[in-house]
């Protein structure tokens, strides 16, 4: 077998070598512009989990690596004159330049021919071949001649970074946040060596102009950053190896091989560096493609394997690295956490790391952490010794105390008849509340007749629903001591449907009724036009919407929630999607915004003083020309002016059209910028179905109170079940709550 | 876990016979569903007509398009033939909607390929109305792996079905279709579904080159699908499974040779992996 391999990275050596090691027959030439001893690096780092890989492949080669590792446990985050320290993050270290020579060593020991400072002339000497391995990197000159077949995507960001290394060593791996006149920067430092450590600078790119440093020298830069960092320097230099300003480039394809061309490493795809896992994938894929050349025969069917392999892990590899790279980017949105938060949050970034991986990593860290938390939400100067989860934390949402921060909602079509909630209403909010949330909240209570999604949506419109709702919110009470929230809202356009059983957003095919909306524009193509709502309709809605929350504070309900999202009638006044008008509350963010305030402060002034207002916003429309961030979060602002207490973070559903995307816990990242940016507490749902969950969502500060997703009640369902057992032996709770439910039956 | 079968209407120069033969031997086993590929641009039979044929020869099993690419017929047609369908065999279709993966189909139908998302949206609620019209709304589940295609389980169908592979990729395309499920504001949970090929025993090998042709379309991906094929009895078993642990509601298994002793070989698969037997 003849084998040409391009390119004399990490990639291309270990595959030659790893090749040549399993078919000692194999003729394997290896191509490297570069001369041998030239490399532009620093360090590299390797996580734990890769080394299994490399002993099983090669035992010489992996001894020698190891040798060479300076390995750190620790992590520190340097944050507004803080420094906060993490361990059992688990890295090894070691120079780029070392790791070459020693494969290079053993690339010859094993018979590689190797030609460093060499170009290929020409690709038609790949027929000469019957493998080629393209491990010519970022720029790969291969990919690039057959990049129709790669189908390459190329990323480039905004963001520059420099490497530089420096003679400082810091004891473990150190990430500094610089906040400067011209923007925030940032310093990555980690030991490679006994000597050396790598130090990366990383800054938005229009900090970076502000600073002049796109008109910097190389030897400018240098100074400008050793000035930034003195401080972590410690009186050392920086040092440069033609360390020039990068932005970094995502590469992926469609495929990895074509004929018998295959890509490996960088050339086939790169990982931001913030996950320090651009040598662990490359040196993997070198692993795979000889494992998978071993199994196969057939070429065709060996490159097939080796792809179906890699390609899951480097997904997910890249999924992470891209969430990483986002967090970098938008480093200004958590300059505002607490430090200890912050570090939470920069922990948790990928999604690869959750509140219990950080637990299981340091649980000191973890408990310390815990007992801030805590002592925060409580606002007591008191340390404490031991501290529940965040989950457990008790929340304050203005003056209501609630017991956890896991909230719960009623489903939807519990069949309501005439507004009247009726068992299934009792059944589940009683089935929430035993269950161990903190909060639970109805299913969307309609303000008006009209205002109902479907015919079988609860109201409060009439004093019979006050009553009624008054008799459930007194079971809960009675049976547990979960706070009750109530979810007022108008169906606006998206009303009369049928039931959600077969689809939603069908219009109902008998006793619908006339529909309102901001402006008069149908919530699907074809389906049945709203009357925009004229002066008159405006204080109409408002009363009912005051009238309701009066009825709300009577029945005793904990927490108000007014609905401003979805598409529904004030959240059709907010989109420029669904709000056409001309008339004052139609046209800039402040106008749209008009109406649903003036309906916000009649209901702040109907319901009790002393009880907490939450309004359920859309952070965005997801369609093309809904809301922008920055009328989002005005608005978010303008709520907090009008007494509000608490956001509910939600997206979409304003058209027909909007499409969203459903990754784990998806709305968390808007409800963490409407955090930050308005300073008001939230409650996000949204794809969170466990603790772990609900506390990587609540300890890195991207909400303060989780709406869990019902497939994941199964731990609430089993404290229910407990608690439902100890209710038989308690016959006076159970004659009362029967007596409730009787009530609420008449 | 519910396990079906499907009809080798998509596999070349197979006849009526060999299609009725296999529905009734599928009818006698433990399958709950005979389930038909759709494509135009390939030498296969119509997957309404394929199910006409095995609906004749049987009584009991459901019939499934998996997937049916709406999107290439007319929506009054297929509304007409659906319910033809559904009434003549006795209320036993099962319809699963997608986009299909082939730009050709969409030529040679004359479709507008670049609107076939909103084409589809349009159509289900077009068929949810005529449904309501007759009075039954079969088992309606659409598939594909975009955020668009879970929207569109959510707002319009009664679950989902996934197009195929590892068994972790299907709980990742689950979980975001109950994710959008509960965002939607559906009440209860959404059914869920998934696609396998086999070929189990000698058969592997033809199995293969099926594969291998019937996705050459997708270039390079052709190896890839071909790999995930399931070629022994003891790989099906495992996969049974781990598919059944990741929620899986119904299996679709869908057949890669038309050899008739590979119902046999699939019956004894369910049977092995402890599945439900229809």
């Amino acid at each position: 077998m003849k084998v040409l391999v391009l390119g004399g990275g990490p990639a291309g050596l270990y595959a030659a070598l790893l090749l040549r090691q399993a078919r000692p027959d194999a003729d394997v030439t290896l191509l490297e512009r570069n001369p041998a001893g030239a490399t532009y690096g620093w360090g590299v780092v390797f996580s734990e989990q890769t080394l299994g890989a490399l002993e099983q492949a090669d035992p010489v080669c992996y001894r020698r690596i190891v040798d060479g590792f300076v390995r750190w446990d620790a992590l520190d985050v340097h944050f507004r004159g803080e420094r906060l320290r993490a361990y059992g993050h688990g890295f090894a270290g070691m120079s780029r330049k070392a790791l070459l020579e020693i494969l290079q060593e053993r690339a010859a020991e094993l018979g590689v021919r190797a030609r460093f400072a060499t170009e290929l002339a020409d690709l038609a000497v790949f027929d000469d071949y019957d493998l080629v391995i393209a491990a010519d990197g970022v720029n790969s000159v291969t990919r690039g001649r057959f990049a129709d077949h790669f189908g390459t995507t190329a990323d480039t960001r905004t963001a520059k970074y420099v490497w530089y290394g420096t003679t400082r060593r810091p004891e473990v791996f150190t990430y500094i946040v610089r906040e400067t006149e011209w923007g925030t920067f940032q310093g990555t430092m980690y030991p490679f060596a006994d000597a050396l450590s790598t130090f990366i600078v990383e800054c938005p790119r229009d900090a970076w102009e502000r600073a002049g440093l796109d008109r910097a020298t190389e030897q400018e830069s240098l100074e400008f950053s050793q000035r930034l960092f003195a401080e972590h320097l410690d009186g050392h230099p920086l040092l440069s190896n033609r360390s020039l300003w990068l932005s970094f480039t995502t590469i992926t394809n469609r495929t990895w091989h074509h004929r018998h061309v295959v890509l490996l490493g960088d050339a086939a795809h790169t990982a931001h560096f913030t996950i320090g896992s651009g040598t662990k994938l490359a040196m993997e894929d070198a692993i795979a493609l000889v494992e998978a050349l071993e199994r196969h025969e057939r070429l065709a069917d060996a490159l097939a394997y080796y792809e179906q392999g890699r390609a899951p892990v480097v997904e997910a590899t890249q999924a992470a690295a891209f969430e990483s790279l986002t967090w970098f980017e938008h480093l200004d949105r958590y300059l505002e956490l607490a430090p200890r938060q912050f570090m939470f949050n920069f922990l948790t970034r990928s999604g690869r790391v959750s509140y219990e991986g950080v637990r299981v990593r340091d649980p000191r860290f973890a408990d310390d952490f815990d007992r801030w938390y805590a002592q925060d939400a409580a606002g007591t100067a008191t340390p404490m010794l031991i501290a529940p989860t965040p989950l457990f934390a008790p929340a304050r949402i203005g003056e209501l105390r609630v017991r956890d921060r896991a909230v719960l909602a009623l489903g939807s079509d519990l069949g309501a008849r005439d507004g009247l909630p009726g068992a299934a209403h009792r059944a589940a909010l009683l089935h929430r509340a035993e269950g161990g949330a903190g909060l639970v909240l109805s299913d969307v209570v309609a303000v008006a007749p009209e205002g109902r999604v479907t015919p079988l949506d609860a109201g409060l419109w009439g004093d019979e629903q006050g009553d009624a709702w008054a008799a459930l919110v007194a079971a809960a009470h009675e049976r547990s001591d979960a706070a009750v929230g109530v979810r007022l809202g108008h169906a606006g356009r998206r009303g009369a449907c049928e039931p959600r059983a077969a689809g939603v957003d069908r219009p109902l095919r008998r006793g619908g009724w006339a529909l309102l909306s901001a402006s008069a524009l149908p919530y699907r193509p074809g389906g049945p036009a709203p009357r925009a709502l004229e002066r008159g309709d405006m204080d109409a809605v408002r009363d009912r919407f005051a009238a309701a929350a009066r009825r709300a504070g009577d029945a005793g309900f904990d927490l108000l929630e007014l609905h401003m999202g979805h598409g529904y009638l004030l959240g059709s006044f907010l989109s420029p999607l669904t709000n056409r008008r001309e008339d004052g509350y139609g046209g800039d963010v402040d106008a749209r915004m008009r109406f649903p305030l003036d309906v916000l402060e009649a209901v702040r002034a109907a319901w009790p003083q002393e009880r907490p207002l939450a309004v359920c916003l859309n952070a965005t429309d997801w369609a093309r020309g809904g809301s922008s961030e920055q009328d989002v979060l005005a608005t978010a602002r303008a709520l907090g002016r009008h007494g509000c207490d608490l956001i509910h973070v939600v997206a979409g559903q304003t058209t027909a059209r909007s499409r969203g995307s459903y990754g784990r816990y998806f709305l968390a990242s808007h409800s963490e910028r409407i955090r930050a940016a308005a300073g008001i507490a939230t409650l996000v749902g949204g794809r969170i179905t466990s603790s772990d969950e609900v506390n990587t969502v609540l300890a890195g500060g991207r909400a303060d109170l989780c709406l869990v997703d019902l497939p994941g009640l199964a731990e609430f369902d089993e404290r229910a079940r407990q608690r439902a057992a100890a209710a038989t032996v308690a016959p006076a709770t159970a004659a009362k709550w029967r007596s409730a439910g009787a009530r609420s039956a008449s | 876990m519910r396990v079906g079968i499907g009809l080798p209407s998509a596999i070349p120069g197979v006849d009526g016979a060999t299609i009725v033969a296999w529905a009734r031997r599928a009818e006698a086993g433990p399958f709950a569903s005979l389930d038909a590929l759709d494509r135009i641009a390939y030498d296969c039979y119509d997957p309404l007509v394929a199910l006409s044929a095995a609906a004749a020869a049987t009584s009991r099993i459901a019939l499934a398009t998996t997937v049916l690419i709406a999107p290439l017929r007319n929506t009054v047609l297929l509304a007409k033939q659906l319910a033809s369908l559904d009434a003549l065999s006795g209320e036993r279709l099962v319809l699963g909607v997608g986009l299909g993966a082939r730009e050709d189909d969409y030529e040679l139908a004359g479709v507008d390929h670049a609107r076939r998302g909103r084409v589809l949206d349009d159509q289900l609620t077009a068929l949810a109305d005529a449904f309501e019209e007759r009075g039954r709304r079969p088992l309606l589940l659409a598939g594909g792996g975009s955020a668009p295609a879970f929207a569109r389980v959510a707002r319009h169908a009664d679950g989902y079905i996934h197009g195929g592979g590892p068994p972790r990729a299907f709980a990742s395309a689950a979980a975001q279709a109950r994710a959008a499920w509960i965002d939607a504001g559906r009440p209860g949970v959404p059914a869920l579904w998934g696609q396998a090929y086999f070929a189990l025993g000698e058969a592997a090998d033809r199995g293969t080159a099926y594969m291998r042709d019937y996705y050459a379309f997708t270039g390079p991906f052709a190896e890839r699908i071909a790999a995930g094929m399931l070629a022994s009895r003891q790989a099906a078993i495992d996969f049974l499974r781990a598919y059944a642990e990741a929620g899986c509601e119904h299996l679709c298994m869908m057949p890669a040779v038309a050899d008739l002793d590979q119902v046999e070989l699939l019956a004894d698969v369910v049977a092995e992996a402890g599945m439900e037997a229809a």
